[in-house]
């Protein structure tokens, strides 16, 4: 003890967590996950509901090599983030919808630079300033690239504290081999909420890529430039059609859900992040009663997982989706869309900080069976 | 005969897209001399502005980065903050630095980056077609201030660089001026204390050039020139503000 006291804070968060179940914030986890991933740079503003996520940035990236900082505002925060990956380093910010929004200009940047950065949304109520309850009211945003530009983000959405720490491992490691923004999608219930997790080794080894493209100073090479903008005639349509390759080739390899009772489901909700929990709890209770009812949980929103919609979809046996959201419809888009108008789609969402709860889900399946 | 002039190695023998006149292909020149005097070259990271300047890198020869229209400061502080051994440092418009970039600019400042910052203030946007910058004189016409910039509605020409001199992060900030050749001599000494500054870790380093802008000041050249010297100077004074 006394030995660890002398030690750095975060080789004393490295050693101590090392493979070991520990009671922890989603926000914490985030940026606990972040730091095990190698995460270099971490710059934020204050928002509700991710404020344990800057603190514990604040706290623990204090090693050498390693900077935080309080931007001044989202707008810079973001554009830190740039200036970080741009010197090739693994780097990150957090906010909340709002603050989201003021980044999403320097997200379109970062797509159109091909930088690779990670960004975590712990979504609460809009429009406007709206509330700091939970919600999933940015999907849009996050899903369709949400800045200014033909382009995506790869966007992951956890419904555990253990999964928000794991998926930082992937998402750091795709934003890299991908040069790509990846996004992470919480809301405030999984930022907020405590529960156990399993640390990962310390010597598990995050993939590396060669960044030959990363500015570090041109000694021994040609000057690296860092850039998104193509003035000549031609070059930036050239540009979206190699843009383009890469996102064909993300959702040809990037597609992830947790099927949960699909095979002899009669009907299949949908349902991602905190609400897939409380739609698993109502999947759960309604097999109990011998209804054949089962989830898909969309884990990355973009791509969308659209392959097993559409083998079911394909099968004989024709099942009712019910999608089930923390907003009044957005997510429903995507699944209607691999659906192809091949199976009914029924929808149950709430808004503003409104979560559709265990009861409401079970009499609406009830209602569909009839 | 020994040689005792040539072309920087830093700048690209390329020709620019700048108007005859424009006070910018002097300023990215001064900057390339600096750094091979220096022998900087190969630490150098430079960030180019939204702006006329916007393609600097295609002119000078060592590694750039883009940034968002005003986020200069938050790009370059990233990556010095990260990779302190290499020469980082910012060339911005009046428009990229003082408007829509003041907040980036001030905080940066007030941080003490260990940063160089070239400040352009040719008190107008040229990229977009001559509007009114932040540091546009009052009666200036400008494309949206054209019955010139009036000051019970368009306020007054920002002097945003003896504002920064305010803030104690800042270590250094100068006025000069490319409106002659003695002139332009005395703003290479200017940056190249701004570069030295860096290197030697003195902190944040701010030099502010008058820049001429014939196009869009509706002059020739050689009127630009007399119009810094006779009416722009007198509103942003010359010299050593810290």
């Amino acid at each position: 003890m006394f030995l660890l006291a002398f030690c750095q804070r975060d080789f004393v968060t490295t050693r101590v967590f090392m493979n070991k179940r520990i009671l922890i914030t989603g926000n914490e986890a985030i940026a606990e996950g972040a730091i095990q991933a190698g995460c270099r740079f971490y710059a934020g503003y204050p928002i509700t509901p991710q404020n344990e996520l800057t603190a514990y940035m604040a706290q623990h990236m204090t090693g050498a090599g390693r900077v935080f900082i309080q931007a001044e505002s989202e707008l810079a925060a973001i554009n830190m983030v740039f200036g970080a990956a741009a010197a090739g380093v693994r780097a990150m910010t957090s906010s909340s919808s709002p603050g989201i929004s003021l980044k999403q200009e320097g997200i379109s940047y970062i797509a159109g630079a091909e930088l690779p950065a990670v960004i975590v949304n712990i979504m609460r109520g809009g429009p406007g300033l709206g509330n700091i309850m939970p919600s999933q009211s940015d999907y849009f945003q996050a899903t369709r690239g949400g800045g200014h530009g033909d382009y995506h983000t790869l966007v992951f959405a956890p419904s555990s504290v253990q999964e928000a720490y794991d998926l930082m491992f992937l998402s750091f490691d795709l934003a890299d081999k991908y040069r790509s923004p990846v996004i992470i999608l919480g809301d405030g219930m999984l930022g907020q909420m405590m529960e156990p997790i399993i640390t990962k080794n310390s010597k598990r080894k995050t993939q590396s890529y060669k960044k030959s493209w990363a500015l570090t100073g041109c000694k021994g090479r040609r000057p690296n430039v860092v850039k998104s903008f193509y003035l000549k005639e031609g070059d930036l349509e050239d540009f979206n059609i190699k843009l383009q390759k890469k996102y064909k080739a993300i959702q040809q390899k990037e597609e992830r859900c947790e099927k949960f009772f699909i095979d002899d489901a009669k009907i299949i909700l949908v349902a991602y992040g905190s609400m897939a929990r409380i739609a698993k709890q109502a999947v759960s209770k309604l097999r109990e009663e011998g209804k054949k009812i089962g989830l898909i949980r969309p884990i990355s929103l973009w791509p969308f997982p659209q392959e097993i919609f559409r083998r079911i979809a394909s099968s004989p046996r024709c099942k009712t989706f019910l999608v089930i959201e923390m907003s009044y419809g957005q997510m429903v888009e995507d699944v209607r869309l691999a659906l192809n108008c091949k199976a009914p789609v029924e929808f149950l969402g709430r808004g503003g900080g409104g979560i559709p709860n265990e009861k409401e889900i079970v009499e609406k399946v009830r209602s569909l069976l009839h | 005969m020994e040689k005792v002039y040539s072309h920087p190695k830093s700048l690209r023998n390329v020709s620019t897209h700048y108007c005859p006149g424009c006070g910018h292909s002097t300023a990215h020149r001064l900057i390339a001399e600096i750094i091979d005097e220096l022998d900087i070259r190969e630490r150098i990271i430079a960030i180019a502005p939204v702006g006329c300047a916007v393609v600097a890198y295609d002119y000078w020869d060592f590694d750039c980065s883009e940034a968002a229209h005003g986020r200069t400061l938050a790009v370059a502080t990233a990556i010095k903050r990260l990779r302190p051994e290499n020469i980082v440092f910012t060339y911005q418009g009046d428009g990229d630095l003082a408007a829509i970039g003041t907040n980036e600019t001030i905080h940066a400042a007030n941080r003490g980056e260990n940063l160089t910052v070239v400040f352009i203030n040719n008190a107008v946007y040229g990229m977009t077609g001559g509007q009114m910058a932040p540091t546009t004189l009052l009666g200036q016409k400008t494309a949206t201030t054209p019955f010139g910039r009036e000051a019970r509605l368009q306020g007054y020409p920002l002097k945003i660089s003896e504002l920064l001199a305010q803030l104690e992060g800042v270590k250094y900030v100068e006025r000069v001026s490319l409106q002659s050749p003695a002139e332009i001599l005395k703003a290479k000494r200017a940056i190249k204390e701004a570069f030295k500054n860096q290197i030697y870790g003195v902190g944040f380093s701010l030099v502010e050039i008058l820049s001429p802008c014939p196009t869009y000041w509706s002059k020739s050249p050689k009127e630009s020139l007399d119009w810094i010297c006779n009416v722009m100077s007198k509103e942003f004074p010359l010299g050593r503000i810290k």
